[in-house]
């Protein structure tokens, strides 16, 4: 169930459009912040709200990568392979992570702190290679550098 | 040469409203609306010659000019930060550094075009931008720049935040509006052009970020300033993004016209480790690759097309000569597979066959007449389909086997890479 809040920001996000579904997007962060990822109930509830069909949402959720339909660890990895990061060697960040936590790329560690993908260009290609987890942009990685960001999230 | 757009970038404040005030900033909001009718800001940006920075170059003042004026409902603007062509970092500079100054352009081209509301389509990844966006746009409201009555003028205009959530085709004009009408971003088919046809039906113009951060600049210095910087038809600085084998990636504020060459060797370094080039994308992904012996060419639409590539996003990507052409392919030909939104046939199987005959190059599958088998695919993506992601995912496959022809056939007769230090996928 989304909170009073998310709630009252749904409303707030409405009076910018002229339609409701516009606010949909928005919606379905508000339950991915929350959540964590986007359930059949949540979504049967952001329908609800927008007057929309449970399908319509899932149709929407589903098209945009964003949006996680299946639960992930407290923090998500999501290393870029595009053309700039994988020339900077992109995979071998991939790699050094499925190493460390002992998982591959889509799997979550036993713990469920962290989830790993891989993902396209991030706009941070000059800064190559990179990673987000969360909000948070992680760029020029290097190994040692890897360590001491999952060092801080433990 | 002179620096006009990345000037106050990471100077104190410059990120804030005091500073973009210290620095100069919305005059230009201020002259046009005291003293300027809305059709004679479209003019002077006619006159300046200045095209689009999202990758299509096109004129935005003629642009502008195709928004019906009376209407008897709402039009829209849309300001495109999707940012999602690889490659391309240079829409975040603008939002992260000084968000104002795209903030004073889209003002002041909502009342050349008669609008009242406007949207920015930012990338759902760009978090920390957004935030930095929402707080700009505060810092604005509270200046009254922006809402009822701005600075007395009797004109009204509001902009909004729409994030979007992972999906390189919601950049693509139509496929955007769709996104924020709460739809999957699938492009319409055109016509009817948003011009007249655009978010709800009404009449909307979506341009890039960069596009309405040289906006302010135009108004204060005038048309002939702007078309004194560049070439001919490619008037005005740009910021270009300098990514991969360097030795100073990032990004460079310069005119358009500007020599890759230098831009390769004097402003970005040179290639790393001492190496030699072996290849450059000069525009984005979805460009045609240039080998380094065509690198001797001006960064501008006409020359870089006369070379056989394009300008697109200003994004250049740079690889040395360990690179792997094959594996370059794979790499983009997963990308536009990943990213077609599947709604023609052509666009959705062509761009998943490129990518197969690509994997199969690269995993010591392929066959001699595979290449020519690319080509074909390629060639009947182009131009054959609602959106221009089809014509995205051939061109880089059509570059790649055109000037990497050897390398290809070398690949396939060998069944493995010819480059033992190539970057890895
Ligand atoms: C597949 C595809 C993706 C695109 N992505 C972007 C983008 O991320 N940002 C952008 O400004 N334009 C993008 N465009 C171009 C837009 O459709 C449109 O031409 C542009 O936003 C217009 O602005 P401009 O005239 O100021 O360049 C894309 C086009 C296509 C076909
Ligand atoms: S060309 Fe591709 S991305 Fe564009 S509308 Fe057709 S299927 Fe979608
Ligand atoms: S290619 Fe990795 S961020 Fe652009």
């Amino acid at each position: 169930m989304l909170s009073e809040n998310a709630k009252k920001e749904i409303e707030r996000e409405m009076a910018k459009y002229p339609e409701k579904r516009a606010v949909i997007l928005a919606a379905l962060h508000l339950v991915q912040k929350e959540e964590g990822w986007i359930s059949q109930d949540a979504m049967e509830e952001v329908a609800s709200l927008l007057d929309l069909t449970p399908i319509e949402v899932r149709e929407v959720t589903s098209f945009y990568t964003m949006f996680n339909m299946r639960p992930v660890g407290n923090h998500h990895l999501q290393v870029c392979t595009n053309l700039s990061c994988a020339l900077m060697n992109g995979r071998g960040v991939v790699e050094y992570i499925q190493r460390k936590l002992g998982i591959e790329v889509g799997e979550t560690t036993g713990d469920e702190r962290f989830t790993l993908s891989t993902v396209e260009c991030l706009g941070s290609c000059g800064t190559a290679p990179m990673m987000q987890i969360g909000d948070d942009y992680h760029e020029n990685l290097s190994e040692p550098k890897i360590d001491s960001i999952l060092e801080t999230l433990k | 040469m002179e620096l006009y757009l990345t000037k106050n970038f990471g100077k104190p404040n410059a990120i804030a409203m005091a500073g973009y005030l210290k620095h100069g900033g919305y005059r230009a909001l201020r002259k046009v609306l005291k003293k300027m009718e809305p059709k004679d800001v479209v003019e002077e940006v006619k006159d300046s010659g200045l095209r689009g920075r999202g990758g299509a170059g096109f004129p935005t003042g003629l642009k502008w000019s195709f928004m019906p004026q009376e209407t008897d409902g709402p039009k829209y603007i849309a300001c495109n930060a999707d940012e999602s062509e690889p490659g391309t970092f240079k829409d975040r500079e603008f939002l992260e550094k000084e968000p104002q100054m795209m903030i004073e352009g889209l003002i002041i081209s909502a009342y050349a075009m008669g609008v009242n509301t406007c949207y920015i389509y930012i990338r759902g990844e760009y978090a920390t931008q957004t935030k930095i966006l929402q707080q700009a746009l505060a810092e604005a409201y509270e200046k009254k720049f922006l809402g009822r009555n701005i600075l007395g003028s009797g004109f009204d205009c509001d902009i909004y935040v729409h994030r979007g959530a992972g999906a390189y085709i919601c950049g693509e004009e139509t496929g955007l509006m769709e996104s924020i009408e709460g739809k999957k971003g699938q492009p319409r088919k055109k016509p009817p052009f948003p011009a007249n046809f655009g978010l709800w039906g009404r009449p909307t113009t979506v341009n890039n970020v960069e596009t309405f951060a040289q906006v302010p600049h135009i108004i204060n210095k005038g048309a002939s300033w702007f078309r004194g910087i560049g070439t001919e038809k490619s008037t005005g600085n740009t910021i270009f993004g300098v990514s991969g084998h360097v030795n100073k990636p990032g990004a460079y504020e310069l005119p358009l016209g500007y020599g890759l060459k230098d831009l390769i060797y004097k402003d970005a370094g040179g290639i790393r480790n001492g190496r030699e080039l072996k290849a450059v994308i000069p525009g984005g992904s979805s460009v045609k690759v240039l080998p380094a012996d065509r690198i001797d060419v001006p960064l501008d639409h006409d020359s870089l097309t006369n070379a056989g590539s394009s300008l697109g996003t200003g994004a250049v990507i740079v690889m040395d000569d360990t690179t792997c052409m094959v594996r370059v392919g794979v790499v983009l030909a997963h990308f536009y597979r990943h990213e077609s939104c599947g709604q023609c046939t052509n666009c959705r199987e062509g761009s998943a066959w490129l990518h197969q005959l690509m994997v199969g190059i690269e995993n010591g599958q392929g066959k001699i007449e595979d290449l020519d088998l690319l080509m074909d695919v390629a060639d009947s993506l182009e131009g054959s389909s609602i959106c221009a992601l089809a014509d995205a995912a051939a061109w880089p496959v059509q570059g790649l086997v055109t000037h990497f022809r050897d390398e290809f056939e070398e690949h396939i007769k060998t069944g493995k890479c010819t480059s033992p230090d190539s970057f890895r996928i």
